[in-house]
């Protein structure tokens, strides 16, 4: 198999799960041995390329921003993987969706000059989605965030060409 | 003692005539999820995960509510019922607020457990979000109906060991919660004792010792069992 086209994305999460995937050390060097990162917040790539074969996404649909940036990378995703708990049922990020919609959250937080800047501050969703409920998920990685062990199990099936199969301990939340 | 004698997952068991196949089967080796069933105070059957296939029957019946009989033929684990249990923790986890990451039953949790024993890598059904609140009136204990499963465990505890009877149930299906004496806060409910069987009998993070953090509320619901044992049969378990 030639190389693949690797991405990860960063969407309504604090970022854990990236912290997670850096975990894998000397094995990231391994990894680069089979694919070639085309898109992550750990690269300086503006647009989200076409072709791509594997993206980890991590955190849930909280906003405007996130919605159009989860759609694209489906359109050009072969295989997309939910990364972590807010991914997969919006965790820490749908914490806030018992309190009601977006301006209920922001008023008692920011009063009258809450943040109201369409195009330069992403607009909230009234309701936080997870990543499945937007677009089809392939795989599901939970965790929070997942262990780096339970992210190389999952990369090392897809390298080698089988479909991932997490289970007992491996699929525990929180 | 006058004894039954059925089959479980193939295997031939002979069983004492008032037990529950659950009992018979747990007596056996042989797993059977549940939630709501404590050992040492009545069953209730109202998780269903507990549900078995017996032979003759299309009816799915909770094995913790049914007393074994002689020839009876039952399937604990078809991929029917495996399909059913963790569609009802899906539906769990749907119904109420259970962020794992930030409760203080996490890694203690058994909706945790049975996650992970039914498979469930992601929830199909949508969340609800509904706006519940927290009362820690009490001065030692909380509940957070955001993590509540309805199991019922500790309105029996309370009823049936504590005799106190501080915890009951209010308003029906979606809309029903656990409340103490005449649904008032915690801390004014004059039955409660203080005595804490509730909070060790709770199965997820829904009742809590007070400045217990994030996965700090660990619970021995095998206390609960060896009171019943000394009261019942009159040996005690230090």
């Amino acid at each position: 198999m030639g190389r693949l086209k690797f991405a990860t994305v960063w969407l309504g999460g604090c970022s854990g799960c990236h912290m997670s995937f850096l975990d894998l050390d000397e094995w990231l060097i391994e990894l680069a041995q089979h694919v070639d990162v085309v898109f992550s917040p750990l690269a300086d790539v503006k647009e989200y390329p076409d072709n791509v074969d594997l993206v980890l996404v991590e955190g849930a649909v909280a906003n405007d921003e996130n919605l159009d940036m989860i759609r694209k990378v489906r359109a050009r995703t072969k295989t997309l993987i939910a990364l972590g708990d807010c991914a997969i049922t919006g965790n820490v990020t749908a914490l806030r969706n018992p309190l009601g919609v977006a301006l209920e959250v922001l008023r008692p937080v920011y009063g009258e000059n809450y943040p109201n800047e369409p195009r330069i501050v992403p607009v909230l969703l009234d309701r936080v989605l997870a990543v499945h409920e937007v677009v089809p998920v392939d795989h599901y990685v939970p965790g929070c965030p997942p262990p780096a062990s339970r992210i190389k199990a999952v990369l090392q099936a897809l390298l080698e060409g089988k479909a991932p199969a997490l289970e007992g301990n491996e699929i525990r939340f929180g | 003692m006058p004894v039954k004698t059925l089959t479980i997952d193939g295997q031939l068991i002979t069983s004492p005539r008032d037990q529950t196949v659950l009992d018979a089967a747990r007596g056996h080796g042989i797993k059977i999820p549940t939630l709501c069933h404590l050992d040492g105070v009545s069953e209730v059957g109202a998780c269903r995960l507990c549900l078995v296939e017996i032979a003759g029957s299309n009816k799915l019946v909770p094995s913790c509510l049914t007393q074994v009989a002689e020839g009876m033929n039952v399937t604990t684990n078809s991929p029917r019922l495996q399909d059913y249990r963790k569609m009802i923790v899906e539906l769990l986890f749907a119904e109420r607020n259970h962020v794992c990451s930030v409760c203080v039953a996490n890694g203690h949790c058994e909706l945790q457990e049975l996650a992970v024993a039914v498979g469930m890598d992601h929830v199909r059904f949508e969340y609800q979000f509904p706006q519940l609140p927290v009362d820690v009136s009490h001065d030692q204990f909380g509940l957070d109906h955001n993590r509540c499963v309805m199991c019922t465990r500790c309105v029996r505890v309370c009823d049936e060991i504590e005799g106190a009877h501080t915890w009951d149930v209010s308003g029906r299906g979606h809309n029903a919660r656990v409340i103490t004496d005449l649904n008032q806060p915690w801390g004014d409910a004059e039955s409660c004792t203080s005595c804490g069987k509730c909070v060790q009998a709770c199965p997820t993070g829904a009742l809590f010792r007070q400045g217990a953090t994030v996965a700090e509320m660990q619970k021995d619901k095998e206390k609960l069992g060896s009171l019943m044992q000394a009261r019942e049969k009159k040996q005690w378990v230090v």
